[in-house]
């Protein structure tokens, strides 16, 4: 594989690992106290869901966008998104928001469903069928936001999905062998760099797909080419940083020692 | 029904992409419309990519200065 497509598998892979800890949380917690059969078909409805919301739009993209026009839309969408995750991690990191804690995720959500009512529809326990429903389909839909963008815009959506089914059968295969909640990933941090790298191939393919209004529909060339890559990665990198020491002034939380010698903390 | 179902998916998109902070989707936005005007003016060198990145980076930072500086007013 080329380093482009490294990049790309291993972007996928972090951003799936992300969505799939959450939603596992979430399942197991409904799974545990509302009992199997129903949570597990909201899982399998979500999943089905997802594969039909994958198929349209990946089809809706390619059969009617050139290249530059694909890459201008889905470099758009990308980098908005990548700026709100980037967003967080920045106010995480700086004190301004609280991290995300999959214990207490768990807890929460663990609580909800002992209190709700009983509520049998289609012969399942609706509550349980519902909340892993939207649960899956929610995180499930970020995967597949990201694994569209970025398959089609490197076109090689096969490493995509790739990355994407590994991840998940390391996360199933995780939950299946420890049944709590995967509280050791450290999942503030990898969205931290999610944010990055989605924030840097948004920009990239953006940037490009500007050629769409150009005679011809050519995209826009990046001096260095793939180099350029990089320099922005290290560029939102090196922003990010510093707007994490100016906004931790506002903070009333006292600052995570690690961000302050690696950059590195939990976001 | 219906109605309600667009609302929501409407709605659904709108957190999605959008999220909390509509400055960051409205820079992002006019920083493309600006390069796409030049870009159809004929400027189309390695001078437009990159001020079109350099003003994609100003306009997050000022938007999420504006929104740390408010809220901690």
């Amino acid at each position: 594989m080329s380093s482009a497509e490294w990049a790309l598998a291993l972007t996928v892979f972090v951003a799936a690992i992300v969505e799939l800890v959450e939603a596992l949380t979430i399942v197991l917690a409904i799974g545990m106290t509302r009992g199997w059969r129903a949570t597990l078909a909201g899982t399998g409805s979500a999943l089905v869901a997802l594969a039909v919301f994958t198929a349209v739009a990946g089809y809706s993209l390619t059969g009617w966008l050139p290249e530059a026009g694909l890459q201008l839309l889905v470099g758009s969408l990308m980098l908005v998104f990548g700026l709100q995750w980037l967003r967080k991690a920045i106010l995480r990191s700086s004190g301004l928001k609280a991290l995300h804690d999959e214990d207490e995720e768990f807890r929460a959500t663990t609580a909800a469903a002992r209190e709700a009512g009983t509520d049998t529809r289609l012969g399942l326990d609706w509550f349980a069928f519902v909340v892993s429903f939207k649960g899956v389909f929610l995180e499930g839909v970020e995967i597949v936001f990201i694994v569209i963008t970025f398959g089609l815009s490197a076109d090689n959506v096969p490493v995509a999905v790739a990355s994407a089914v590994v991840a998940t059968l390391v996360v199933l295969a995780a939950g299946a062998a420890i049944h709590r909640p995967l509280t050791k990933v450290p999942e503030n941090t990898l969205k931290y760099v999610v944010g990055l790298l989605l924030a840097t191939f948004g920009t990239y393919w953006s940037v490009e797909g500007l050629g769409i209004v150009r005679d011809g529909q050519e995209p826009l060339e990046w001096p260095g080419e793939d180099l350029a890559i990089l320099v922005l990665l290290a560029t939102w990198w090196l922003l990010s940083r510093v707007l994490v020491q100016r906004f931790r002034r506002f903070s009333t939380e006292p600052a995570p020692a690690a961000a302050a010698a690696t950059g590195t903390t939990e976001v | 029904m219906v109605l309600r179902f667009l609302r929501g998916f409407g709605r659904f998109w709108y957190d999605f992409v959008i999220g909390d902070d509509p400055k960051i989707a409205v820079a992002v936005a006019t920083v493309l419309a600006l390069g796409a005007v030049l870009v159809a003016a004929g400027v189309t060198g390695s001078g437009v990519v990159l001020l079109v990145a350099a003003l994609l980076l100003a306009g997050f930072t000022t938007a999420m200065v504006v929104d740390v500086t408010r809220s901690h007013r």
